[in-house]
Parts: structure tokens; C-alpha cells; sequence
């Protein structure tokens, strides 16, 4: 092998599973920290949103009244990342009265049960 | 099994990081390794030595350097998290014009390129937090 030649790595499947609202708690933005981190290592990513995670995705997020920084712009820059796979809980969306024309970025919207079998196929869950 | 150990909230606030403590020190007694443990969130507060708990109760830092230095575990506190809450190294107070640092012994810190690298390499990366 030649110097220049990077040797392949191990490619494992990571799921980061975002379950908190963006504000309030630092976890969705610590997260999204891992996240771009994630995508130098050229793993297989997924991201998932249950629960309050979906407002993360939220559209019009207006920060100015608690000075916060409004991250979600971030999302939409996933893909430039090469982060495509983007899921998002359909019963949470639901019980929320979403859907995902209410999301900054495209989705795949997957049920509990479907997500409970990706989520079974990964070598590493990261939940925030 | 090589296992790496994640810690996502602060000391005697969250019982996470005594969990860690106690699940690492079962592991390393059972004979499994360990290659990595990451603190981030409000976790990379363990690694402040300027912690002064109440005599009759544990100090959970001083209780993960003693670990360390038996075992040789690699204590890995993440750097952006660290500055946010102002946990800093001789080089990290130095770089940002700070008059002092704190980091207790055994912990350094550094990316999360090393939590990434935790999960590639371990055959367990196990979490503690909420």
C-alpha cells in the first residue's frame, strides 16, 4: 500500500437518537455536536427523533426572547455531511399534531416498531 | 469484551457518574478492558479537582483518578464541552488567557473525535446519563 493509500477503516452503524427539546436543556445542541464530529469518521449514520427531539426540527424556531442561539439551521446542513438518513417517529409527530411539512429539513417518517428494528441492527446507540 | 464508557451528566447532581464508577470497577474485576472513558455534557464536571464534597460522603473525582492510575485507564474529557463549563488544562487556561486550571489527575482532554473512535473500537460503548 502506498503512503497516500488511507487504509479502510471499520465502518460501524451509529445511531444518534434525539429525544429532547431544542431549548431548555443543552442535549439537542451538544448532540448535533457529536453528530458533525460523527461524519469526519465515515460511519454509518442515522439520525432519529422521538419524542420532544421532533421539535428540534421544527420550522420558524424563533430564539430572540430567551437569548439562545437558534441552531436549526444546522440540520439543513446534514447533508453537505454526507448525513442523509433522517428519521422521524411518526407517533411522536402525531401526538404532537405534526407533520413533516412542520420539519426544516426532509424526513423519512418511520413507526415505533420500525425505528425498535433499526435501532436493533446498530453497533452503537447514542440517545440524547 | 473491550468496553468504552460514556458519562453525559454532572457528579452527586445525577447518580450517572457514580453508576460509571462502579460499572467500570466490576468490569476491569471481571477481566474485561476498557478502552476508553468519555465524559460529556455536564459529565466533563467530574473532572474539575477543585470539587470539596462533604467529608462522610465519596469524592466521585477523586474516586475515578485512583482508578485511573490503578488501571490505566484513558479518562477523556471533551474539550468543547469542557469550556463551556470551564474545565480547563494547564494548555487549554493558558490558550484562553485564564489565571488558573483545574483538571484532576488521570483525566485529559480532548475531542470528540475520541468518542467516535470509542465506539469504533469497542466491542460495548455504554452510556450513563438520562
Amino acid at each position: 500500500m502506498e503512503p497516500w493509500e488511507e487504509e479502510e477503516g471499520p465502518v460501524k452503524k451509529f445511531m444518534y437518537v434525539n429525544r429532547k427539546v431544542p431549548y431548555g436543556t443543552i442535549y439537542a445542541l451538544e448532540s448535533l455536536e457529536v453528530v458533525l464530529i460523527a461524519a469526519a469518521f465515515d460511519q454509518d449514520v442515522t439520525l432519529v427523533f422521538i419524542d420532544d427531539g421532533v421539535y428540534q426540527l421544527m420550522k420558524g424556531q424563533d430564539t430572540t426572547g430567551i437569548g439562545m442561539k437558534n441552531f436549526s439551521p444546522t440540520y439543513r446542513a446534514l447533508e453537505g455531511y454526507d448525513i442523509e438518513k433522517l428519521y422521524v417517529e411518526k407517533e411522536s409527530l402525531e401526538s404532537r399534531g405534526l407533520t413533516p411539512d412542520d420539519l426544516v429539513v426532509d424526513v423519512e417518517v418511520k413507526t415505533r416498531s420500525e425505528l425498535a428494528d433499526l435501532m436493533e441492527e446498530q453497533d452503537v446507540v447514542l440517545s440524547f | 469484551m473491550k468496553l468504552s464508557v460514556m458519562i453525559n451528566e454532572g457528579p452527586y447532581q445525577h447518580q450517572a457518574a457514580d453508576s460509571a464508577y462502579q460499572f467500570t470497577k466490576a468490569a476491569l474485576e471481571k477481566g474485561h478492558e476498557i478502552f476508553r472513558v468519555f465524559f460529556y455534557h455536564d459529565g466533563v464536571n467530574v473532572a474539575t479537582r477543585f470539587g470539596v464534597p462533604p467529608q462522610d460522603d465519596r469524592n466521585i473525582t477523586v474516586l475515578w483518578s485512583e482508578l485511573a492510575k490503578e488501571h490505566n485507564l484513558d479518562l477523556v474529557v471533551c474539550v468543547a464541552a469542557a469550556q463551556r463549563r470551564g474545565i480547563l488544562d494547564a494548555d487549554e487556561a493558558k490558550r484562553h488567557g485564564k489565571d488558573g486550571n483545574n483538571i484532576a489527575p488521570g483525566f485529559r482532554i480532548s475531542g470528540l473525535g475520541q468518542l467516535i473512535e470509542a465506539g469504533i473500537q469497542s466491542d460495548r460503548l455504554v452510556v450513563f446519563g438520562d
